[in-house]
Parts: C-alpha cells; structure tokens; sequence
C-alpha cells in the first residue's frame, strides 16, 4: 500500500514539475505571440508551439485526473487549434482571453502543489465560456483540395497531420511554390546534418513536414522527405542545397494560387514573405529557426535538479567549512602550545582544504544562480496584461537581465517586484491622452534594471509617470492617524509613510493594486531575504524604487559581536568599519546620539537599548562601534566586544519568531554553539524613522 | 531468457515516467525513452525493440510519420506499434491505423486496459 501511495506521490510530482515548466513556457511564448500580434506578423512555428502546450498539459492532466486542469486546457488547446488551423484571426479580445485562461491554469495547478483543493469551478466555467464565444461556427471548406493538384505521393500524404496540410495549404494560398527536398544521410550522423538542412532552408522559407523515408541501403543510411514551402525559384534551391545526397523537386511545378473560396475566408498566420525583407538580402531569414535545434540539444546539456537537493549540498558545504574553521584553530592552538613542527603542516593542509572548500562553495553557489531575466519575462506578461486593462500605453524596457541572484531570492522577490510594478502602472502612468497634455509621449514607460553592486544586486523599478505627491501621502497617513504630525517630515521620511501598515492613497481599490496587499507586505518580503527597498521620486516626472539585495543567503561571512554577554553575527557585507571609541566621542543632536566620523555625523543604536536589555550602570570607558552601511544608509552599532570573524550558515528561524525585529535568522558557529543574526537593513530603517 | 526492449517515445517527462512505471509493474522489461520521433530514429539502430508507444503530438519528427518509416523498412516492419495519443476522433484512429498502428488508445486512458494490451504484446513468442 505504502508503496503504492508513494510511487503516485512521485507521479503527482513528475507532473507538476513538467505542468509548471510548461506553465513558464506559455507564459514567455504568450507573450511573445501578444508581441507580434501587435506588429501584425505571426510566426507559424510559435503558434503551433503553443498550441503544443496546451495539448501536452491537457493530456497529462487528463492522466493524472486533475479534470480541472485538462478542462481548461482543453478548451485553450481547441481556441489554440482554430487559431493555427486559420480559423481565427488573432485580435485583442483573443489574446486577452488567452491571457486570462492562463493565468487560471497556473493558479490551478499551483492548487494542485499547494495541495489545497480550492474550488474554481465557477472561474474555470467563466473562462470556458470566453473561449467558446470566440470560437464561431467553422467555414467549410468547399471544392477540391488545391493538395490534391501538388501530386503528393501517397505515403507522404497519409502522413500528414490537419496542421500540417493547414501549413501547406496557406503556402499554397500565399503563392508560394512547394518543393520536396529529398535527403539521404548515413544512419550515425543524420541528426545533425538533418539539423543542418532544415536550418538552412528555413532561411529562406518554411519546412512543412519532416517525414522519414527507407533509402536504397537502410542498413546504413536513412532518407527524409522535406515538404518546404518558399517564395523562391527552384534554381535558386538547387544552387543553395543540393549535393550527391541531397536533391530538391517543385511539385505541381506551377501551381495557380486557388480561388479563394476553396480556402478559409481569412488567414490568419500571415508570414512575411523572404522577398519583402528587401531586395539587398534575399537570404534574411523569416522564420526564426530556433525550435527545433533547441529541442534537441537542451536535452542533453542541462539537468533538472531539485532546489531541496541544492540546499541540501549547500548545507554541507557549509558544515565543512565550519569544520576546517576548527581545524584551522586548533592549528592555531597547537603552534602556541609547542607543537610547531606539526602544527605548520597542519596549518598548510588547513589551507590546502580552504582553498578546494572556497572552489565547492563557489560551484555550488553558481548552480544556485540563475540570471534574473527569468523574472523578467513574467514582469513583461503581467505589464502587457495590466495595462491593457487599464487602458495605457506601457512599454517595458529591461536592462541587465543577465544579472545573477540565488535562485530562492529571486522567487521570493517575484512578488514585490510584481506589486511594485502593478503600483506604477495602476498610480504612476498616466492615461495616455493625459501623458500627451502633459507634453510626454502617450506610451508610459517603466524601466526594470539590475546590476550587481559589491557583494549585493540591486533591481530598480524606474517609471516616468506622475511622481508620488508627497502632500497627498501626508495627508492620507493624518487622516488614517499613522503620525500625529507630518510638519516635522522630512521629504525622505514622509515618502516612508507609504511602507506604513495600512496606508494606501486610493480611496477606490482598484483590481490591480488594491488587493489587500499594500507597501509594508512588499517591505517586508524583501526584508525577510534580507533586502532593502527605497524610494526616489519626483513629482509629476515619475518615481524609482531600488531594491538592494544580497546576492546569497546560504553562507556568508560574519563579524561575531558581544553585547550584554550575548553574542551575534553581523552580515560582513554590510560592515564599513569598527571603531574605538570613548565615551565622551558622544553628541546628542535633536535627541539622537550620534558620533562625528570624518566630517560626517553617524547616528549611533545601542544594541542592549534596542533589545531592552536594561543595563546596570552607564559605562564610561571605552567601546566599540561597528559601522554598518545597506544601501546608502550608514549607522553605528554600539557593542561591548568584537569577536572576530567568521562564515556562517544562516538558518531561517521560522514562522513564529519571523516579527522579531532586528533578527534576520539564527546561524551555527563551528563549536555547537547557536547564535542571532542581526537584521541590520531592518535596524536602520528603524532607527532612521524613530529617532531611537 | 532474453528480455523485451520496449520504446516509448513522448515529448513528456511525467508521461514517460508513468508509462515506464506501467511498464515496470508487469515484469521484467527494459525501457527505453525517446522524447520525439527524431529521437527515436536516432535510438533505433542501436537498440533494438519489440514494442513500440508513441505519442503522435510531438516536435520534429511527429508520430504517424515515424509509423510510417517504420513500416517501410523492412527492419522495423513487424515492430508492434501502440499509439498513444490525446488525439481521439475516429479520423486520427483511422489515419494511426492506417499507417500501420496496431493498437490506439486515446488519452487518458484507464491503466487496467494499457496493462492488458501491453501483455498481449509482450507475452507473444
């Protein structure tokens, strides 16, 4: 029994796993097909592609018996069909309708991994209903197929699926001439010459089918037919392809383009023929050649590995290196107890390891990374979605999307990106006729850069719409009784407000933003990974928000501090520098204490009065201060010792100790003992705003 | 005791997987996946099958015209060849068979009726 419920356990995961890779890729593919819908030029192989799609997860999850997922899917894959198959035109409303059917499928299966049993039926039926009033009743196709007049040998006939007598019709119905190309290549390396082939012949047109043949010695080699459909004469592709094993034959030689009424009234795959690129390059590429090469190869250079297997393996590595810390140490120990002889060798070995260590974490650290340009396809899918909703003209700009960040910050970060975004769409850009009063162009744009800054990235969301009106804001938190008096504000700290919990400046929710989600959930979810987030803006000309964020959280290095005879771990990336100070280096200005450091002044938190952890007499002597910088913002922690350095493994210290302020996890020191990382972004906002 | 090699090409991991499990539930057999009909043309040669399920819904090389390679040469002639296919209207059936498919089951399909049709291949001499 057990096993039983394991192997479907298993089965359930496979499907997942591949039900949301092929979620991603309707997401990027969408998109795409949103893109040339707007410039009028649809890729066959892009549509068929995603019809593909919704075909594979209607049959997976029709095996699996997830009925809700194979129904929509179903429904999308017939949507899907029409479309290829030139029975619909692409319009707007269609691809709104896609769009949302999609968006329902990932929530669906997203259920189905959350184990949750949500029911969607009434939502699945709505999003049915969509699709059915677009799918009107098929024009039948009347009078004899202009296939027939191409002389198609059987066998390649029978072979042909609907789509692709679809495709070869729509070549004929364009004007272009069919040819067959016939190959024959030996058995051992026919994969890559067949490659080759077709990619050179999708340069200057379109391969319909691919259908494998028996050649004169089947021991040894193997033939392909090619249906290829071009705008170009036969000469010109008997110059470009052929050789002793490759020839190429027009069928139906000179076929007159058919009356229309033998075709669907409308096609709606329009490819632009080669010849119109341009007369200079008549070889320019129409149809990007992409899929069928990727299919192949991806394959065989990449593995899927399971993220817990990553954390796993990262985990050890981290153990390892605490464990070289102590022989390091006890290195140490033995050449000031005598040992001098053993303990250099020791020490060298000790070396030797860290080196090789500081290798392995690095690899494992790099298979961790993923470029953030993953993140960004989905921001473009949720721009193109959002503005068309609300009626404005959005265009994304993405800069630095080969950036690279450990693979679960960028997850965690996916939704406050996608908030923020929703913020500047829905507040920011302004409708399009008001953006042209206002002498801007119509179209809005919304600028997402990352770049990697020392040891952190940082991601700015840049929008050139309306600003934040900073009155307005001051006004709504008065209003709501978040502060008592806004004069003293700053325009730095007034901007703050917004990240105040239950702050929002639109009375109206609206659907995009108001979803009961405001500015301190996006704070506090980049918090949690250890993240920043600031705001610049100006009014009337747009707003930039930057988020700052460590470029891993698995092991770092950390200055060890003690405080009140308690212990913690400073993030060695946000550390400037320490200091010794005494106690008279002390000013009090507007009731902060603050230290002159360098003809600036620092604003100085004393750790055992943030904690309250009440202390018997003010020290007078001597103390250390260590200053901390996360994004722009500096500060001085005040600290009885310093202990040293040290690489830490952070551990989450879950859910319930999550609202502790200014703890960002627990970490293992190499001797046993278990000690609090401070949350030191968290500690200078709080200082900043509170005055401590 | 020679083992039975059985082939089964679909563009889907959780497909294979569950089929290969199907598979492995009824004895001792090897399996071998393809992911694409141009995949299994490039598997064939080197190893020999004596079941074949494909899907027919696939990238490059599609099902029907691996089937119809397949019952050109005269190597691969008499392989058993099941279609497995979401593909259910009794033209797609009609078109599968008339290739030269033995058997189409159509997606989804209940387990109990695979296993007995893949033992009524396997258990053949």
């Amino acid at each position: 029994m057990s096993d039983n419920s394991a192997s479907a356990n298993k089965a359930i995961k496979d499907f997942l796993a591949e039900a949301e890779e092929i979620a991603d890729q309707l997401s990027t593919e969408l998109a795409d097909l949103a893109d040339m819908a707007d410039s009028g030029d649809l890729n066959p192989d892009l549509l068929n592609s995603i019809f593909r799609a919704a075909h594979s997860l209607k049959g997976l999850a029709g095996m699996f018996g997830l009925t809700d997922i194979a129904e929509l899917s179903h429904n999308m894959e017939n949507l899907l069909d029409w479309l290829r198959l030139g029975k619909l035109n692409l319009d707007p409303v269609l691809m709104s309708v896609l769009f949302g059917a999609h968006e329902l499928l990932t929530s669906l299966i997203r259920n189905v991994s959350e184990g949750g049993s949500s029911n969607q039926t009434a939502e699945i039926a709505a999003c049915v209903a969509r699709i059915n009033a677009c799918l009107a009743p098929p024009e039948k196709p009347s009078g004899g197929s202009p296939i027939e007049q191409l002389g198609l040998p059987d066998h390649m006939r029978s072979a042909l699926t609907e789509y692709e007598e679809h495709r070869l019709l729509d070549n004929i119905a364009k004007g272009r001439s069919i040819y067959s190309v016939h190959t024959s290549f030996e058995l051992i390396t026919f994969d890559q010459e067949l490659s080759e082939i077709s990619d050179l012949l999708k340069t200057c047109g379109e391969v319909i089918s691919t259908l494998p043949s028996v050649g004169g010695n089947m021991e040894t080699h193997i033939d392909f037919e090619i249906l290829f459909g071009s705008t170009q004469k036969l000469q010109y592709l008997k110059e470009l392809i052929e050789k002793d094993n490759i020839s190429v034959v027009q069928l139906g030689e000179t076929l007159p383009p058919p009356p229309s009424s033998v075709l669907p009234q409308q096609i709606a795959v329009p490819v632009a023929p080669p010849a119109q690129n341009g007369s200079s390059q008549p070889l320019s590429p129409s149809i990007p050649a992409e899929d069928d090469t990727r299919s192949s190869k991806s394959m065989s250079r990449t593995v899927r590995v399971d993220i817990g297997k990553l954390d796993e393996l990262m985990n050890i590595v981290g153990e390892l290196v605490l464990a070289h810390s102590s022989i390091s140490g006890i290195a140490t120990r033995m050449r000031t107890d005598g040992f001098s002889r053993m303990a250099i060798d020791l020490g060298k070995a000790a070396k030797g390891l860290e080196r090789k260590l500081t290798d392995l974490q690095k690899g494992v650290m790099e298979i961790r990374m993923i470029p953030i340009g993953q993140l960004y396809e989905k921001m473009s899918r949720i721009v193109r979605k959002i503005s068309r909703e609300q009626g404005k003209k959005v265009e994304l700009k993405f800069y630095g999307a080969d950036t690279e960040l450990d693979k679960l910050i960028v997850e965690d970060i996916s939704d406050p990106m996608m908030h923020i975004i929703r913020n500047a769409i829905d507040h920011g850009i302004e409708s399009p006729e008001s953006r042209v009063a206002r002498g801007k162009d119509e179209k809005g744009i919304i600028k997402i850069s990352s770049y990697q800054k020392g040891n952190h990235v940082v991601i700015e969301v840049e929008d050139d719409g309306n600003g934040i009106d900073l009155e307005k804001v001051k006004a709504k938190a008065l209003q709501k009784g978040l502060v008592q008096d806004v004069n003293a504000l700053s325009d730095k700290d007034a901007l703050d407000l917004i990240f105040l919990p239950g702050f929002s400046t639109t009375d109206k929710v609206s659907e995009v933003s108001g979803r009961g989600v405001g500015m301190d959930v996006v704070k506090n979810n980049i918090a949690a990974v250890s993240g920043m987030v600031d705001i610049e803006t100006t009014k009337g000309a747009g707003s930039r928000f930057i988020i700052t964020l460590p470029i891993t959280l698995a092991i770092i290095k950390a200055l060890i501090i003690a405080c009140s005879d308690r212990t913690y771990a400073i993030p060695i990336t946000s550390v400037l520098e320490t200091l010794l100070l005494t106690a008279d280096a002390i000013k009090t200005v507007e009731r902060k204490e603050v230290i002159q450091l360098r003809e600036t002044t620092l604003p100085l938190l004393r750790l055992d009065h943030f904690f309250n952890f009440g202390r018997k007499a003010e020290q007078s002597g001597e103390f250390y201060v260590v200053v901390v910088k996360v994004a722009e913002k500096r500060m001085g922690i005040v600290v009885d010792d310093l202990l040293g350095q040290q690489d830490i493994v952070i551990k989450s210290i879950g859910e319930a100790f999550k609202r502790f302020r200014g703890i960002s996890g627990a970490a293992d020191l190499g001797d046993q003992r278990t000690i609090l990382v401070l949350d030191v972004g968290g500690m200078i906002n709080e200082t900043m705003r509170s005055g401590n | 005791m020679n083992t039975k090699t059985v082939l089964i090409v679909d563009d889907s991991r959780a497909m294979r997987a569950m089929l290969t499990s199907t598979i492995e539930s009824l004895g001792d057999f090897k399996i071998i996946e393809a992911c694409s009909g141009f995949d299994a043309l490039r598997l064939l040669p080197r190893e020999s099958a004596d079941l074949i399920l494909t899907d027919i819904n696939m990238p490059d090389i599609n099902g029907l015209e691996l089937i119809s390679y397949l019952r050109d040469n005269p190597n691969y002639q008499d392989i058993p060849v099941i279609i497995i296919s979401t593909e259910g209207s009794q033209k797609d059936i009609d078109k599968g068979k008339l290739l030269g498919a033995n058997e189409y089951v159509v997606k989804p399909f209940d387990p109990a009726m695979l296993q007995e049709l893949l033992l009524k291949y396997l258990n053949r001499p």
